[in-house]
């Protein structure tokens, strides 16, 4: 692996890694499918394209470098996520719906 | 690597709550606390599963180009790209456990990882591409299937994935076993030699006797493995030898009997000593399959630098955020 | 190997121009799909790996389809495989460009290039063709190669204006693969023939669009366009390269060692 003043010249690697969002058909979310490693965002698409979607499974992509994902910790799992468990009207289920009603 | 020297050093409330959640059947996420010796032990399984892949491309990659009709020529392609797919999702859900993938081809390259002992045996006949398919992803599939249910998530979903296009590798395997077996004299005569040659190793697929699986008892109890390897084989034996009989081709054991009580097909003694001469290193191609990885990696270098180089001045040209 | 431009005169009439016409198409398939195939398990990183393979896989499925549709044509039983895996080298008709061995994964690039610069340019043109099976072949195809073209053209780049290395090897591949251009734009009898069929492609001004595009992307890659070079000939009238007749001996040697056989 060289280390000379070349600026050219880069250490070996696999490339950094992305993320991959695919959405399987028209009004679905894109949801997240796995990772590949690239070089630039166009080689992130066209590999994300190769790996996750050769088979049709999906009509569009996003690919987000790795770096960029900004996660909650699961120690904020209680505070963070919780604050109306104990707050029972958050939830759908506390409005009854007629039966058969569609798109609620 | 290891930053605590024992398992024994773990947080005891955190390590019980951890035990719990697995025993509660629960998924373990990346950014989840987990116990050094279970993140240890899951990158050893991951990766050597990945490489597992990634070498196996190798034995089948040999017949692509002598694929005796067209459609076999796709499919064949379209295997081994596969299992490349596999050997990637494999290695993603590794680099979760924080290891970067050179590292992990670093450790495949020189000899440090392990992956699977079948892939260093040598195809040698067209009928070796359908058996392989049969015998070879079916021993996989039976591996596999349970760890669809792994306590670690990424591993999990992974497998959900490869589980789907395994199933149809396997079934190809079998159509073009059927096909030579219904075949010429010739075909037939391919084809019963070539099983005669993979399938002992592919009874050696699932490992040590459980008396002499190290790692079993611990994958076991954190549910990263569900069943023991000698009930795997089992089942794999149970499955196949109709499948077999259905073609009419026999299999290399004499000792092959149906037990009407257990309603198993015993087998006969696994050569061991094949089986740990292969691991070590001695197998037919042990040396052929890291040769040809070598290979491929060191004359993509250049092509990696360039890749990189590339994106750095246009990274600075256009100001855009990459990794 | 070099032969002038112009195509020899046919010394004897073909029988069966369109025939003949789908069969060159195909043979550049068929013979680059499998060059691409090489690679698999030995590329510069797995992703380009899966890359390479689907880009193998789609010209092995287009060749397969012209292959089909060629032996309807001719009409004397013989289907995909038969052409395929029976043909000796100089029923071959495919450009000795797609012959050329891989190389270095540069070599590969530029080689890719060139071809796809210039099939979805011809495509596009059949695509419009007055035979409606060749016609519907030729746009799906020209799907696929659309991002063919967008795969080698962006490697060109990343290779031409990546190290002095990928550069300086680069440049040489273009060097040497050049002079198998011009046959891509070769008109001849079988040309003609097909014209009156209503199926045309105008090899003068897809040359020049062509080499638009090859002149821009070269330029952006940084590297050099070479200069008029004698350009070699003989794939289309079935004569070859001495790469072909390895290349034949491999892919065919199992089909022909059991004939009759099913697989």
């Amino acid at each position: 692996m060289a280390n000379d003043s070349n600026a050219d010249v880069t250490d070996d690697s696999q490339w950094p890694l992305w993320e991959v969002f695919t959405q399987s058909k028209q009004g679905a979310p894109h949801e997240h499918a796995g990772s590949v490693h690239a070089a630039d965002a166009e080689q992130a698409l066209q590999n994300a394209r190769d790996v996750y979607a050769r088979r049709g499974e999906a009509i569009s992509l996003w690919v987000v470098p790795t770096s960029a994902i900004v996660a909650s910790m699961p120690g904020d799992a209680g505070p963070f996520f919780d604050p109306g468990n104990d707050k029972a009207y958050r939830h759908p289920q506390f409005y009854k719906v007629p039966r058969g009603v569609r798109g609620l | 690597m290891d930053q605590k020297p024992q398992a024994t050093a773990e947080d005891p409330v955190k390590l019980s709550e951890f035990e719990a959640r697995i025993a509660a059947g629960e998924s373990i996420e990346p950014k989840d606390w987990m116990p050094e010796r279970y993140r240890k032990q899951l990158t050893r399984m991951m990766s050597q599963h990945a490489h597992s892949e990634i070498v196996g491309m190798l034995p089948e990659g040999n017949w692509i180009t002598r694929a005796p009709s067209l459609r076999r020529k796709m499919s064949l392609i379209a295997k081994v790209q596969d299992e490349a797919g596999h050997g990637l999702y494999i290695y993603c859900g590794t680099e979760t456990l924080g290891v970067d993938r050179t590292e992990l081809v670093d450790q495949l390259l020189d000899g440090r990882a392990k992956y699977s002992s079948i892939f260093n045996y040598p195809t040698l006949s067209w009928a070796d591409m359908g058996v392989i398919g049969w015998l070879v992803d079916g021993a996989a599939i039976v591996n596999q299937t349970v760890l669809a249910k792994a306590s670690y998530g990424p591993y999990a979903r992974a497998m959900i994935r490869i589980c789907k296009e395994e199933n149809f590798h396997k079934r190809q395997g079998y159509e073009i076993v059927a096909t030579l077996a219904n075949g010429t004299p010739a075909q037939k005569a391919m084809v019963q030699e070539s099983v005669n040659r993979w399938w002992w190793p592919s009874l050696m697929m699932f490992g040590p006797s459980d008396k002499d699986s190290p790692n079993s008892a611990e994958l076991l109890r954190w549910k990263v493995k569900h069943k023991t390897n000698d009930e795997l084989r089992q089942r794999f034996v149970n499955l196949t030898v109709p499948q077999a009989q259905a073609v009419h081709l026999t299999l290399p054991d004499p000792d092959l009997t149906y037990n009407e009580a257990t309603k198993d097909w015993e087998f006969g003694e696994i050569d061991w000593t094949e089986f740990y001469e292969v691991i070590k290193g001695n197998g037919p191609c042990n040396r052929e399959r890291l040769e040809a990885r070598r290979a491929a990696h060191e004359n993509g270098r250049w092509v990696r630098d360039a890749a990189s180089a590339y994106a750095l001045k246009h990274r600075a040209a256009t100001g855009t955020e990459a990794a | 190997m070099s032969e002038p431009i112009v195509a020899a005169p046919r010394t004897t009439a073909v029988a069966n121009p369109l025939f003949e016409y789908i069969v060159r198409m195909a043979d550049d398939r068929l013979v680059l799909g499998h060059r691409l195939s090489e690679w698999c398990g030995h590329g510069p990183i797995l992703e380009e790996d899966i890359a390479l393979s689907n880009i193998a896989l789609d010209f092995i499925g287009q060749a397969s389809a012209m292959l089909a549709l060629a032996g309807q044509v001719e009409g004397k039983g013989r289907d995909e495989d038969a052409l395929a895996y029976f043909r000796d080298e100089h029923d071959f008709r495919n450009a000795l460009l797609v012959e050329q061995p891989n190389g270095d994964f540069g070599a590969t690039v530029v080689r890719q290039f060139l071809f796809d610069a210039h099939s979805v340019l011809s495509l596009d043109a059949l695509a419009r063709c007055a035979h409606p099976q060749l016609a519907a072949l030729a746009a799906k195809s020209l799907k696929e190669d659309r991002y063919h073209l967008r795969h080698s053209s962006e490697w060109m780049l990343r290779l031409g204006d990546g190290t002095a290395e990928s550069h300086a090897r680069v440049q040489r591949a273009l060097d040497e693969l050049w002079r198998f251009t011009g046959e891509l734009f070769e008109s001849d009898a079988i040309d003609t023939a097909v014209a009156a069929q209503g199926i045309v492609v105008d090899h003068e001004s897809i040359r020049a669009r062509w080499h638009d595009i090859v002149a821009d992307v070269v330029k952006r890659a940084t590297l050099t366009l070479p200069g008029n070079v004698p350009m070699a000939s003989g794939g289309r009238r079935g004569r070859h390269s001495e790469h072909l007749g390895h290349l034949l001996a491999e892919m065919q040697i199992v089909a022909r060692s059991h004939p009759g056989a099913s697989w």
